[in-house]
Order: C-alpha cells, then sequence, then structure tokens
C-alpha cells in the first residue's frame, strides 16, 4: 500500500478519534493542571510503556496490561504518598522512571524484539482502524459523560481540599477516580501522540486557555477548542508535509500557546477581557 | 442542644492537643473560643468538621454521633483560617458558590451573596479579590447550603479593620436574624467581647465555658488567661 493510499484512507479515522481524544485530553488535563499535577500524564504514560513491554514479553495484546498497569501502580503510588506524605512531584518522578527502567528490561527479554513493535506506543501511529475508532469514541464519550457527573465534586476537590472534606465530598475516591480516568485517557492516547508527546495534549491546551478565561467553564470550552483546533490541523499538515502525525499535534499546540503568550503581553487580550465583552 | 462535645482529647504522638473537653452549643449561640495560638482551636475544628478522627470522646451534631454519619455536613458551614487560593485558578464567584451547593439552584447562590454584600461582584474571578472579599466570598459559601451552624477558624487574620468590621456585621446579623449558631476561633479578646454571646476558653484544657459578660467581668477569669497565654508563648519561644 502506497503512502498516499494509506493517508487518503486514513484521514477520516484518524481526524475523527484525534478530535474525540483531543476533547478528552483538554478535560482530564484541566483538572491535572489545576493540581499542579501536569507531568501526571507524562508519567502514566511512562508506567504505560512498562506495562506494553510487559504485554510483549508475555505475548498478551500490550495496551490493556498497559491500562492496568499504569492504573494500578499511579493508585498505589499515591496511597504511598498519602501514608508518607511524599511530594507530587516526587512522585511523578518515581512513576516515570520505574516505568520506564522496567519497560527497558523487558523489551530487552523480548526474543525477536524489533523497533517497530513499540515505534507506535512510543510516537504514535497515524493509522486507526475502524475497530479502534469505535473503541476511542465509545471510551471518550463514557469518560466524558463520567466527568460531566462528577465535575463539581473534582472542582471542589481541587480548588480546597480541606474545604471539599469538610462539606463531606470524599476528597480522596475523587482523586481516585481522576488517576483511574487519566490512566485510561493515556491509554486511548497513546494511539495517536505515544507515550512520549501525550503530556502535550494535557497540558498545553489549558494553560493557553487559562490566559484568556476567567471562569472554569470558559476554561474548559477554549481548552477543548484548542485542543481540537490543535489535532485537526496537526493531522493535516502532517498529511501534507509528509512530516510526524503526533509533532505536528504537539508543535500546533505549541504555536497555541506561544501566539497567546504574544497576544496577552501585547497587552491586545486582557485576563477577563476576552469572554468579558462577549458576555 | 446543636452541638454536644463530651470527653473530647487528642493525642499528637504522645503530646496532647486537647485534654477532656466537655461543652455544648445551642441554638443561636454566638460562640467564640479563645485561646493563644497552639491551644487546641484548629484541633477542636478538625474533629468537629470531620477531617482529624484519631480522638477520644464523642462529638454529636444534631444528637447523633459524627462517626456514625457525615450527613451533618450538610448542615455546616465552614470558614477556613486563611483563604487559600490561588490567584490563577479560573472560576468566578459564583462557580466557587456553585461547586459546594447541594442543589443546582442559582437563586440560593444569589441570595448567599447578598447576604455578605458581594452580590455585584459574583462574576469576577475569585483569584481577582482582596483577602477579606475572599472570606466575606467563603461566608456566602458556607451559606449556600442553609446551613444551621456555622464554624469559622480565626476568619480575619490578616485581614483589614474596614473588613473586618464588616465581617462582624455580617456575622451578627446572620446570627441575630436568620437565627444561625455561629462558632469562632479567634485570639483578639476584644473582637469576642464585641460580638460574642458565648465565651469557650481553651488551652487544651477547657478552662471557662459560659456567657461573654461572665467572662469579660471576672477579673480573676481574664487574669487567668493571660498568664496561660503567656505560658504558651514563652513555651513557643
Amino acid at each position: 500500500m502506497t503512502f498516499e493510499a494509506v493517508a487518503y484512507e486514513s484521514i477520516p479515522h484518524a481526524l475523527i478519534s484525534g478530535i474525540a481524544i483531543s476533547l478528552l485530553c483538554s478535560a482530564v488535563g484541566l483538572f491535572l493542571v489545576l493540581r499542579k499535577f501536569s507531568l501526571f500524564g507524562d508519567a502514566l504514560a511512562h508506567s504505560a510503556f512498562g506495562g506494553v513491554a510487559f504485554g510483549l514479553f508475555i505475548g498478551i495484546y500490550p495496551l490493556w496490561i498497559a491500562c492496568a498497569v499504569a492504573i494500578l501502580s499511579a493508585l498505589g503510588l499515591s496511597k504511598i504518598r498519602q501514608k508518607f506524605d511524599i511530594s507530587g512531584d516526587a512522585i511523578v518522578a518515581i512513576l516515570l522512571s520505574t516505568g520506564l527502567g522496567a519497560g527497558i528490561i523487558l523489551v530487552g527479554l523480548v526474543e525477536d524484539f524489533e523497533f517497530h513493535d513499540i515505534e507506535e506506543f512510543l510516537f504514535g501511529s497515524a493509522i486507526v482502524d475502524t475497530q479502534n475508532v469505535v473503541s476511542i469514541l465509545a471510551m471518550s464519550v463514557a469518560i466524558l459523560t463520567i466527568l460531566f457527573f462528577t465535575y463539581k465534586k473534582l472542582l471542589y476537590s481541587t480548588f480546597s481540599e480541606e474545604q471539599a472534606k469538610a462539606s463531606g465530598i470524599p476528597v480522596d475516591k475523587m482523586s481516585y477516580l481522576l488517576i483511574t480516568i487519566a490512566g485510561v485517557t493515556v491509554i486511548i492516547s497513546m494511539q495517536l501522540v505515544g507515550v512520549l508527546l501525550i503530556s502535550a495534549l494535557f497540558v498545553l491546551p489549558n494553560v493557553s486557555a487559562m490566559l484568556y478565561a476567567r471562569s472554569f467553564k470558559q476554561t474548559m470550552i477554549l481548552s477543548m477548542s484548542f485542543a481540537v483546533f490543535a489535532t485537526v490541523f496537526g493531522i493535516i499538515i502532517s498529511y501534507q508535509l509528509d512530516i510526524s502525525q503526533a509533532g505536528s499535534i504537539v508543535v500546533v499546540a505549541a504555536a497555541i500557546f506561544i501566539g497567546s503568550l504574544i497576544v496577552k503581553s501585547a497587552g491586545l487580550v486582557k485576563t477577563t477581557g476576552i469572554m468579558a465583552k462577549a458576555r | 442542644m446543636i452541638v454536644d462535645i463530651q470527653k473530647l482529647s487528642v493525642d499528637y504522638s504522645g503530646i496532647k492537643a486537647l485534654d477532656d473537653i466537655s461543652f455544648g452549643i445551642a441554638e443561636g449561640d454566638f460562640l467564640g473560643i479563645i485561646g493563644p495560638n497552639g491551644a487546641g482551636k484548629s484541633t477542636l475544628f478538625r474533629c468537629m468538621l470531620g477531617l482529624h478522627t484519631q480522638y477520644d470522646g464523642t462529638i454529636k451534631f444534631f444528637d447523633q454521633d459524627i462517626r456514625d454519619s457525615k450527613k451533618y455536613l450538610s448542615q455546616v458551614g465552614y470558614v477556613p483560617q486563611k483563604p487559600v487560593v490561588d490567584r490563577n485558578f479560573p472560576a468566578t464567584i459564583r462557580e466557587v458558590l456553585s461547586m459546594s451547593q447541594n442543589s443546582n439552584d442559582p437563586k440560593k447562590v444569589d441570595e448567599a451573596l447578598q447576604k455578605v454584600w458581594m452580590h455585584e461582584l459574583a462574576d469576577r474571578r475569585i483569584g481577582d479579590l482582596s483577602v477579606g472579599q475572599q472570606q466575606r466570598v467563603f461566608i456566602a459559601k458556607a451559606l449556600v447550603n442553609s446551613p444551621k451552624i456555622l464554624v469559622l477558624d480565626e476568619p480575619v487574620t490578616g485581614i483589614d479593620m474596614y473588613n473586618q468590621d464588616l465581617f462582624f456585621q455580617i456575622l451578627g446579623e446572620l446570627n441575630t436574624k436568620e437565627k444561625i449558631s455561629i462558632i469562632w476561633a479567634s485570639h483578639d479578646l476584644d473582637a469576642v467581647e464585641r460580638v460574642a454571646n458565648k465565651v469557650a476558653c481553651l488551652n487544651k484544657t477547657l478552662f471557662f465555658h459560659g456567657v461573654s459578660k461572665e467572662f469579660f467581668s471576672d477579673d480573676e477569669m481574664l487574669k487567668k488567661y493571660s498568664e496561660t497565654s503567656m505560658q504558651m508563648h514563652m513555651h513557643h519561644h
């Protein structure tokens, strides 16, 4: 199959799954960014890499193993963090390096291993088949529905853990829910942007949106818009210029962020101005 | 009795934070809990709000032991010591109130903001407000579920005199007009004498609980309070 043929068939699939993934990453990422846990997505992705390697090692479909490994290790470390009062950034570093270290060892033990086997997990894949598109859409709808019904509690525990607890909100359960949702989101998104670039979709659209918006809802809507734009534009230019799809998405998201910084520092838009006028 | 605390003791790694505390809060009480830093005021509140569960004794809200159910928290409004608000947290005042709301009725949010005279700033970002204004928002947030009791932990620390007066005026109105009981921790004796109708004097043990006027007209009691405060101060340094 030539590149043109693959590109022609893959664009709609890549766009549909890309839009679903970008909505999901920006929504989940906003809670992580506000909790000052921006690199948590990265840490989950790296521990998922350990899971992928383990899946290849034991010969089971690696993505589901990766999902279980990422979530269980994140939940376990979260418990350890609470019990031993270890800082959040240290937990992220532990999760990230341990996942990668274990992954490298396991990959080395796989017989007849070829780099191509893990390439799509590391850098994402431009080819998404119909079955994958359907599962990405179903998982995205499920997670966004959970977020819709729990966002008030998640937001309150993010805003002030102590006050949320004093209001009877099960703050610990909310954290575990967020970790689980983030883990599943990472696994879904790995197919598009890969382990190495995943945190860009979690962080860049949200930080860009926070430069403009003054309310949570505005931030969420703007962030989703930036993420969708970055993904769609990134996919299109990757096909046009025959360059990496994941890299293009991340570079467009970074360009939106840099553009926002320039607009903000030039005084063209005030933090609370752009949407206030639109209200 | 709205709150009934019996034989409450808390121990942090062998060091007593609270020792055999017993007192109650009746409907309409505006109780000022006074005591120096380290007297156990925050520990007492943390136990009452279910944030610290390692204690001996019993705490009952509305005749029910708080160890049995957390439902009482829906009728308790809590205003923390100092609002720790990230300046860049993207939430409006309205959203901050809505996130703690049990119902989805926007009218309740507006009513709560009106009670603290903040309704005109409802769509401002919480991080853009002064500390005094933020503290008023936190009272409104505590009021949004129509609580029966407000718990305030040194709420005016770091707030200018104008906002302090405004704050006490609002609390006074909530207590007299809305019939909300208030329990308020402070180390500012003048403020407590001015606004509270009951006083509890805490220094790990409770050595006075009764009518405010009785405490402030008893020279022996005031002398005892200042002596223990001084001891605590020396101990801290």
